[in-house]
């Protein structure tokens, strides 16, 4: 406290009336003085936990013990409108183990998530290639690249559903048709189906992706290139070995970022089908989350359901871990 | 970006006395490749992807539900939108004006509070000397790598014992903080509050939370604002969850044209594009207001990454 006269003598202290110049403080304004550091000890030493206390709290309440769980859950036979109707252990996973269902959900997200981010990733690094020379209304397309990512993924699903449409009326088909080719069983047939589904998680991603990428290249340092003209790379060779060496890190970070969300595909496969959480009338775009809601609202198994969202769950923990694991390989060959 | 707006004037000259010996590497220390007829017409293509799929959905919406299945495709706006919307606002199945509204508070209420707490948590990291700090921190961090959706069922069993299951608070309170919030706005505060400043407003007598409401708010005004937008277009966007937990009688927009695309009857292609363009309209009001701010804060977060 006797710091803080020293540091705001222009203004008048409210204790003393008078508010003369410094004068030997009395009792009554040494009591307040040691209150007001006590409080003020109270404050520096609580305020920071009470900072962090809403973060953790709401997190905790709604995203950790939700996860937490949902092992318990698994563990039980629980329905919608029974509840919790007893302890049964394994069975839950013994019978994902023979669903059929379960490893067709499995197949159709890898299947998915491979034909979507692997174009995407190698898109991406070729437009932020693109956008990294000198142009005219860099900043327009730059724009341009977030445009898909900034707009409702439901309403463009939509959009897309049409697009790609029934046998006949997509425009697509339509456009096929008018070259002379066969149209194509979007919904019908499985890998066609992938296909669409893939179309619509690239409009959106491939140029968020990139902008991530031409920002990296941005920084890379200017005379690595020099050095590697001088010696007379061509620009092919300085992209495939500069380039994308350098932006290894930035490379497994897109990677990483994409697996946890793909694996948890839903609102686009949702949308393109109309029966539902099905996926097509043979399941053939269901994914494991499509199945996670079929058993939750449709067969009002949530046992079921939570057993299916736990092994989702070890999934994505586990291909997250072979990506550091690669990470680190990668870089001790170095 | 810097880079680019003030090494543009060098190069401009240079290139042009030393082309016979040095075209390729353009020129000198600031090393940018001009842009060949090539690379113009990959970003027209680019562009005209992008744009076109949500051209065309504003199109069926102005036109008949016929316009969707026409080839080629129409590309000039109709005189039927105002008729959509009409009987987009009266449909049954879709409640969407309630869609709307719902998705407007909760849209702006998650990111008030996401902007609250996760820069009051961030700047207790950044600024605030406290035992556990480096724990915490690192906790923070690890919360933005765990899938929560994946909870899904037990949250709605959560949502039960609480009484919101279809109430609106279920696709608010869930969401209210954020990890990527947390670790943003901590960066944030290390950046650009200097230490001297909070001593001295210290040595003012502020409280904590004084010092944080009148030094620290006021600085972190620019990053809040990115916050905010990134926050609101997410939960805007939000799908899975409100599908989970809301009923067709009380929906978030995106809900309520969920319902038109699952429409028992024949599909109404206009009615469902005149939804999806409400879907999208704030989301594009954001990206012509604040398309830049966003350009560049995704490019400034890959280079931490």
């Amino acid at each position: 406290m006797t710091s803080l006269q020293h540091g705001a003598p222009p203004s008048p202290s409210p204790g003393s009336p008078d508010g003369a110049g410094p004068r030997p403080p009395g009792p009554r304004e040494r009591a307040r003085a040691r209150r007001s550091e006590m409080l003020s000890k109270l404050d520096t030493r609580t305020s920071p936990y009470l900072f962090i206390t809403p973060f953790f709290l709401l997190f905790g309440v709604f995203g950790l013990f939700p996860l937490l769980y949902t092992v318990w859950v698994s563990l039980h036979d629980w329905s919608l409108i029974g509840g919790n109707e007893g302890f049964t252990g394994l069975d839950n996973y013994v019978r994902l183990v023979g669903d059929e269902k379960f490893w067709n959900a499995l197949y159709n997200t890898l299947g998915i998530f491979v034909i979507a981010v692997v174009p995407q990733l190698l898109l991406a690094l070729l437009l932020a290639d693109t956008l990294n020379r000198r142009i005219r209304f860099a900043n327009l397309f730059r724009m341009t690249l977030i445009l898909p990512y900034i707009t409702s993924i439901a309403a463009l699903a939509i959009v897309f559903s049409v697009v790609f449409g029934g046998e006949q009326f997509g425009l697509i088909n339509q456009l096929l048709t008018a070259l002379g080719l066969d149209p194509i069983a979007w919904q019908g047939d499985r890998y066609w189906s992938w296909a669409a589904i893939a179309t619509m998680i690239d409009w959106r991603w491939t140029g968020y992706n990139a902008l991530i990428y031409l920002a990296a290249m941005q920084s890379i340092p200017k005379d690595v290139y020099e050095a590697a003209d001088l010696d007379g790379a061509s620009r092919m060779r300085q992209f495939a070995q500069i380039t994308v060496p350098l932006l290894r890190p930035t490379i497994i970070f897109t990677v990483i970022i994409s697996t946890i969300g793909q694996m948890q595909l839903f609102t686009e496969p949702t949308i393109f089908g109309t029966n539902g959480y099905g996926g097509g009338n043979q399941g053939q775009f269901q994914t494991v989350m499509m199945l996670v809601f079929q058993e939750t609202f449709d067969y009002q198994n949530f046992g079921y359901a939570a057993a299916v969202s736990w092994v989702l769950f070890l999934i994505v923990v586990v291909m997250g871990l072979i990506n550091v694991w690669l990470t680190s390989r990668i870089k001790g060959a170095e | 970006m810097t880079a680019t707006t003030t090494g543009r004037p060098a190069p401009a000259h240079a290139p042009q006395r030393r082309r016979p010996q040095s075209r390729r590497r353009g020129g000198g220390l600031r090393r940018m490749r001009q842009a060949t007829p090539l690379t113009y017409f990959a970003l027209l293509l680019t562009f005209v992807l992008s744009v076109f799929p949500l051209w065309w959905m504003f199109v069926v919406a102005t036109r008949t539900t016929t316009a969707a299945s026409q080839f080629p495709p129409a590309l000039v706006p109709g005189g039927n939108f105002f008729a959509n919307v009409e009987r987009l606002f009266a449909n049954t199945s879709a409640n969407f004006t309630t869609g709307m509204l719902n998705s407007v508070i909760a849209s702006t209420s998650v990111a008030v509070s996401v902007v609250f707490f996760c820069s009051l948590a961030g700047f207790a990291l950044a600024k605030l000397k406290f035992k556990g700090r480096g724990f915490f921190t690192v906790a923070v961090v690890v919360t933005m790598a765990v899938p929560v959706q994946i909870g899904l069922v037990p949250l709605l069993i959560l949502m039960d014992w609480l009484g919101w299951r279809g109430e609106l608070q279920s696709v608010i309170v869930p969401f209210m903080v954020s990890g990527f919030g947390v670790f943003m706005m901590r960066q944030y505060v290390l950046q650009t509050i200097p230490d001297d400043l909070m001593e001295a407003a210290r040595i003012d007598g502020c409280s904590t939370f004084r010092i944080y409401w009148s030094v620290v708010l006021p600085a972190l005004r620019p990053a809040m604002v990115v916050l905010a937008l990134l926050t609101f277009m997410q939960t805007w966007n939000e799908f899975i969850w409100a599908l989970a937990v809301l009923t067709p009688e009380n929906p978030t927009v995106q809900f309520s044209i969920q319902q038109l695309n699952q429409s028992a009857f024949a599909r109404d292609f206009a009615l469902m594009f005149t939804g999806a363009t409400f879907a999208t309209l704030p989301l594009l009001i954001i990206f012509f207001v604040f398309g830049r701010q966003l350009v560049g804060r995704i490019m400034e977060g890959a280079i931490k990454a």
